[in-house]
């Protein structure tokens, strides 16, 4: 039997999706009261949630203190029943501290740190269901989140996936599509500016398809970079008519 | 624009892990109808006039295939006539999912513009998907998808202003799935009531696939094979390990026997042999099937019988009487512990690998007769019944049939005709058919390979000479075989100032020519290889570059890819240069008129010089190669003078070998290994090699055996050892046993192949006993040469690379369809000398030859025939005769008939004629004539008067 075929000559992805068409986005800001700063989002079938406290004095060993800026903690971290298989996630294994790292230096780049000299943001986001494109559900929700709790940023931060099928590149990819062999890049884009706040690709890939990969990326991070500014907007109109009363 | 809705679809895979995918229903699927008003489609594939003319349907329609009348009848909607057929997702799906090659062909026909098959994506449009409901199998949904979305097309065909009485049929041959959508309104066919009904297509019936209702007429016999088991059993077996997966080899010489190759973990692989009818239980050769292993007091040893369906009708007696006959013949040997090979016997079938066969129709004895039984040229394949009305025409012809299938209490399995290809014993015919036997690619280049030619008048440009080296002074010249126009490879040497010789290999640029990724590159990768026929050549690139602008010849100027050493007067290399360049051959020369150069002391010209100092060279190199234990192997080739206006053969002869052929193979050898050092030291990962693995000594067996039976001993520890044995092994008075015994040892030999050096860690070349080893010297005619002159263009800065030449995986996967071609060409060539060997002797009558016995069987002898290369059997059974006393003695091997005992290599003397009594398998028939035993030897033929004189004065 062969294996799933991913695009079909009628150009329909598995999930009936043409190639540069994104997930269906939803997202909600200020989800939690206690916390600074809140959001959930959902894309396609990955769920993932962020919270945000800080700006704050450092906790913990005070050597990290930054004397210029602010100092981001991200942790990031995997629900139980996130996967079809269920399994336990020890806090610090190596994937999700890489994650960290990877969401800390993304926001290290949009965030306007240098406006909080000695101090510290901590930034959490917790996968509630992954179905592909962790890394840009968590960027991407966290960036709501920071929004929420007023953080200034230089811009959004988008996040999206973006994969390499019989030489077309196709957006947003779901689990099956990134399972299925070939070359997964995601890329967080500063979409006004067209910074790029992180890009990461772990397969082979000929230089020459890297173009046309990182620009279907790209697309797709201001497609989504629409939709998450419409959420914004819509939060603040329904914020504000909250406390006009 | 995108408007979606989720749902949540649910798969179990495995144990019970929940899949949830995403399933996006779109309103912006076109029905791809020129009609349609409605739909924005752009360019619609359907037309407004679909008119096929039928019985049934008077009005223009659409067509609807269910999956299983597309799995079925494959061959009636790749008929031209059958045209505008809508092919559902759902469809398309479940066909993928249950047979890759039937699904390559549906999309070939949907890639056909001409055809108008346009495909649906039901399963993705809001208003046709459908969920599977409670209690519903996959099946049923599946067809009432089908339906559902049959139900839309004629809906929504009917509200657009223009559509006439267009309309939609469904096709189907399941009765329940037939009723319900009666029910619903729409009109549906059988496949058989519609392909009847056509007008002005009668031919077109008897490319019917049966299908299993008819089946059950037919079949009246008594043979009753052994149910298969369903897959879910299979599988659950092949887990718990008491069944084996593995390919299906029928034995070729014996119909009752086969072998199954399972392929065990890693490299590990173990035969399973199968004997008897109901063992062998309508496996087909190539299947993948699931073997259980007898007990271990049931297993034989493989027979050594030969045994050819031949029964004439259809009935069963002549069957019975064979597999007695078999039977009595294992019964005979009592079970040596030895020879007892692990027996089993054919459970259930994983995955069929039919195709089209080529073959004969053997007409029915009933005249009226429709059904007849159809006889593949390939002997492993059995005999199928077709059904036709046209058998009197389709006498004597070859034709072209699929099998649909094979129910259980069928002798043969059923099948319908596809195509006839002409008459048979014709030459163009049976070219025809072993190019198609061996899955050839042979049709003519399509415009769209031409397109990509260069343009004559072609020359070369101020640019190409600026970015190569100029080498045209230098006195470059091509020796190859007489009447070859593809040159691939020019060699030069002159002596240098310091006392050194410059040695340069020239080889033709192919890939100047061939751009990766065009289609020019990509026909060339799938033919693979150039196949060489006898008076036919089946070219892997268009002509215009493979005997004119690629070919090296003399006095014209020719872009060439050149391996230049500085070597020695000791052939020690002291340095090598590679380099894209342009060279002007001075002369082509044949091997013989090299030689007569070389040989004749009077001349002394530039090209001669060159000539003497390169066989200087060659000698030394090869006299270096063989001490380190490079084999000298030998294969009886022949070559047929071909009559230049009939082009039959005249005569035929064994190639000769001259001092000539060896100095450039040593050359070409040289720049090969040269060339893999290169590329491999450049590209580890993704370089093309070729390697020769050393054989298992088990192989070696019947050589050891052959041996001693002289009293000598053959050492197989290496290579080397082997070589230096076989140079020994001689016997006084017989030259030719060095030869037979070589013969043999080929016959030992593991193939050849090509591989990608990142996806293996051996590189032995064994037979030539190099480290590493790949193919540079002949691009115009192998495909792997243009990859390896790619890369080595890479490496030296003279190209540019491209993605697919640094994946590893493409490159193995071009590998494996490089070694299939080669393997595949190898066949058909051997089948051309076979061809045009009978058409040889056709013109002979019966000749009386001398020959050597080369392998001894139970009941008949291999006898080779020096003279021609050619190698047949002497049987000692026949049916209208009693047979002989044999004895046969399995450690000799030795068979003794009548009290004359025949060991490997006796000398024999045989009469050779054409048996053209079955013309599908035209053979060479060959009877024993000397030793004399009464009743099984045959007189000499009167047609020759000088042998038989001697024998009358005695």
């Amino acid at each position: 039997m062969a294996g799933v075929e991913l695009l079909s000559d009628q150009g329909y992805r598995l999930d009936g999706r043409k190639a540069s068409e994104l997930r269906k986005v939803q997202a909600r800001m200020g989800v939690f009261a206690q916390a600074d700063g809140s959001a959930y989002i959902e894309q396609g079938n990955t769920k993932a949630l962020a919270v945000v406290y800080g700006p704050h004095e450092v906790r913990g060993s005070r050597s990290r203190t930054m004397h210029d800026r602010a100092v981001i903690n991200c942790q990031y971290s995997m629900a139980t029943f996130s996967t079809a298989e269920r399994k336990r996630r020890p806090h610090g294994d190596r994937k999700s501290s890489e994650m960290s790292l990877h969401l800390k230096q993304t926001f290290e780049a949009a965030v306007l740190t240098q406006l909080y000299p000695r101090s510290q943001i901590d930034i959490y986001v917790k996968i509630l269901q992954s179905d592909g494109g962790n890394y840009s559900a968590c960027v991407n929700a966290a960036t709501l989140a920071l929004v929420d709790a007023g953080i200034p940023m230089r811009d959004y931060v988008c996040a999206c996936t973006a994969g390499f099928v019989e030489d077309t590149p196709l957006a947003d990819l779901c689990h099956a599509e990134e399972s299925g062999g070939g070359t997964t890049l995601a890329l967080a884009l500063l979409p006004r500016s067209r910074h790029i706040a992180l890009v990461q690709m772990d397969a082979r890939l000929h230089q020459d398809h890297l173009d046309m990969l990182m620009e279907a990326a790209a697309e797709a991070c201001r497609g989504l970079s629409k939709v998450l500014d419409g959420v914004v907007r819509q939060h603040l109109q329904e914020v504000s008519v909250l406390t006009r009363d | 624009m995108l408007k979606s809705k989720t749902f949540v679809k649910k798969t179990r895979s495995g144990g019970v892990m929940k899949i949830v995918r995403e399933h996006y229903l779109r309103d912006d699927i076109w029905c791809g109808s020129e009609v349609c008003v409605e739909c924005k489609d752009e360019t619609p594939v359907l037309q407004k006039d679909a008119c096929i003319e039928s019985n049934l349907c008077t009005f223009p329609h659409y067509l609807i295939p269910d999956t299983n009348v597309v799995i079925q009848q494959i061959d009636i909607l790749e008929d031209p006539l059958i045209r505008n057929v809508i092919i559902l997702q759902t469809v398309l799906q479940e066909v993928r999912h249950r047979s890759a090659p039937i699904y390559k062909r549906i999309k070939d026909a949907i890639h056909d513009k001409e055809k108008h098959f346009y495909t649906f994506t039901n399963e993705h449009h809001r208003e046709t998907f459908i969920e599977r409901e409670q209690g519903e199998s996959a099946n049923d949904r599946n067809d009432r998808a089908i339906r559902v979305a049959a139900k839309w097309y004629s809906e929504h065909l009917s509200k657009a202003p223009d559509a006439g009485d267009l309309k939609v049929v469904l096709l189907t041959n399941d009765r329940d799935n037939k009723e319900k959508a009666e029910k619903s309104g729409l009109i549906v066919y059988k496949c058989e009531e519609y392909v009847k009904s056509l007008i002005a297509n009668p031919e077109l019936v008897d490319r019917l696939a049966l299908t299993s209702d008819e089946q059950n007429e037919i079949t009246g016999s008594r043979v009753v094979f052994p149910e298969h088991l369903p897959l879910s059993k299979i599988q659950a077996g092949i887990k718990s390990g008491t069944f084996l997966q593995g390919t299906f080899h029928a034995n070729r010489d014996n119909y009752l026997e086969a072998k199954v190759y399972v392929h065990g973990e890693g490299d590990e692989s173990t035969e399973v042999l199968v004997q008897g009818l109901l063992n062998l239980n309508r496996a087909v050769h190539q299947d993948v099937v699931a073997v259980e292993l007898l007990p271990r007091e049931n297993w034989v040893a493989p027979s050594s019988v030969v045994l050819i369906d031949d029964a004439q009708n259809d009935e069963d007696a002549e069957e019975e009487e064979a597999e007695k006959k078999v039977r009595k013949a294992l019964d005979s040997k009592p079970a040596q512990g030895s020879t007892l090979k692990p027996t089993g016997r054919v459970v259930g079938i994983i995955k069929r690998n039919w195709r089209p066969f080529c073959g004969m129709l053997l007409q029915s004895h009933i005249k009226e007769s429709t059904r007849h039984l159809f006889t593949p040229a390939d002997r492993r394949i059995p005999r199928i019944r077709i059904e036709t009305r046209q058998a009197s025409t389709l006498e004597g012809q070859r034709i072209m049939v699929a099998i649909d299938g094979w129910p259980k209490n069928s002798r043969y399995p059923n099948g319908h005709f596809v195509k006839s290809l002409g008459s048979a014993g014709d030459k163009e015919t049976e070219t025809e058919v072993l190019l198609l036997e061996h899955d050839v690619p042979h049709l003519p280049f399509s415009q769209a390979v031409l397109s990509f030619l260069p343009k004559m008048p072609w020359s070369i440009t101020e640019e190409d000479l600026k970015v190569r080296a100029d080498l045209r002074h230098l006195t470059v010249c091509s020796v190859d075989p007489p009447g070859c126009t593809d040159i691939d490879d020019a060699l030069h040497c002159r002596e240098l100032e310091n006392g050194n010789l410059e040695v340069g290999v020239h080889i033709a640029d192919v890939s100047h020519f061939i751009r990766p990724g065009n289609a020019l590159d990509q026909e060339a990768a799938s033919r693979g290889t150039t196949v060489y026929l006898c008076g036919k050549r089946i070219d892997m690139v268009p002509e215009l570059l493979s005997s004119n602008l690629c070919s090296l010849r003399s006095n014209v100027e020719r872009l060439a890819f050149s391996c230049i050493w500085e070597m020695n007067q000791n052939a020690e290399i002291i340095s090598t240069r590679f380099t894209k360049s342009v060279i002007n051959s001075k002369a082509s020369l044949t091997y013989a008129e090299a030689q007569m150069r070389i040989d004749d002391t009077s001349m002394n010209d530039d090209i001669t010089k060159s000539l003497r100092g390169l066989n200087k060279l060659a000698k030394i190199l090869k006299g270096r190669r063989i001490e380190k234990g490079a084999l000298t192997l030998s294969s009886p080739e022949v070559r047929f003078h071909i009559d230049s206006e009939t082009h039959d053969p005249i005569d035929l002869q064994t190639k000769e070998l001259m001092e000539t052929n060896s100095m450039v193979e040593e050359f070409m050898l040289l720049a090969n290994i040269s060339v893999a050092q290169k590329i491999y030291e450049e590209f580890s990962e993704c370089a093309l090699l070729r390697k020769h693995p050393a054989p298992p000594p088990s192989n070696y067996d019947i050589l050891i055996k052959a041996a001693s039976s002289k009293g000598l001993v053959i050492y197989i520890d290496s290579a080397k050892a082997l070589a230096d044995s076989l140079n020994d092994a001689q016997v006084e008075g017989f030259p030719y046993f060095n030869t037979l015994l070589r013969i043999l040892a080929t016959r030992c030999m593991m193939q050849a192949v090509y591989f990608c050096s990142g996806m293996d860690s051996d590189f032995q070349h064994y037979g030539l006993a190099s480290p590493i080893y790949t193919h540079f010297t002949s691009p115009i005619r192998r495909y792997s040469d243009i990859i390896v002159h790619r890369l080595l263009a890479v490496a030296i800065n003279a190209d540019s690379t491209y993605p697919d030449l640094m994946d590893k995986h493409k490159q193995a996967a071009l590998c494996n369809n490089l070694n299939y071609r080669h393997k595949m060409a190898q066949y058909a060539q051997r089948a051309s000398v076979a061809l045009h060997t009978q058409l040889f002797f056709k013109n002979r009558g019966i000749l009386n030859e001398e020959g050597f016995i080369l392998f001894v069987r139970k009941n008949a002898i291999i006898v080779l025939i020096p003279k021609f290369g050619l190698e047949g059997t002497v049987f000692f059974e026949n049916k209208d005769k009693p047979s002989p006393r044999l004895s046969f003695d399995e450690e000799g091997p030795t068979l003794t008939v009548e009290d004359h005992p025949f060991h490997m290599f006796d000398k024999v003397k045989v009469t050779i004629s054409l048996d053209s009594s079955n013309i599908q398998h035209q053979k060479i028939r060959m009877a024993l004539s000397e030793p004399v035993i009464p009743g099984v030897s045959v007189s000499m033929p009167e047609t020759e008067p000088e042998a038989k004189k001697p024998k009358l004065d005695r």
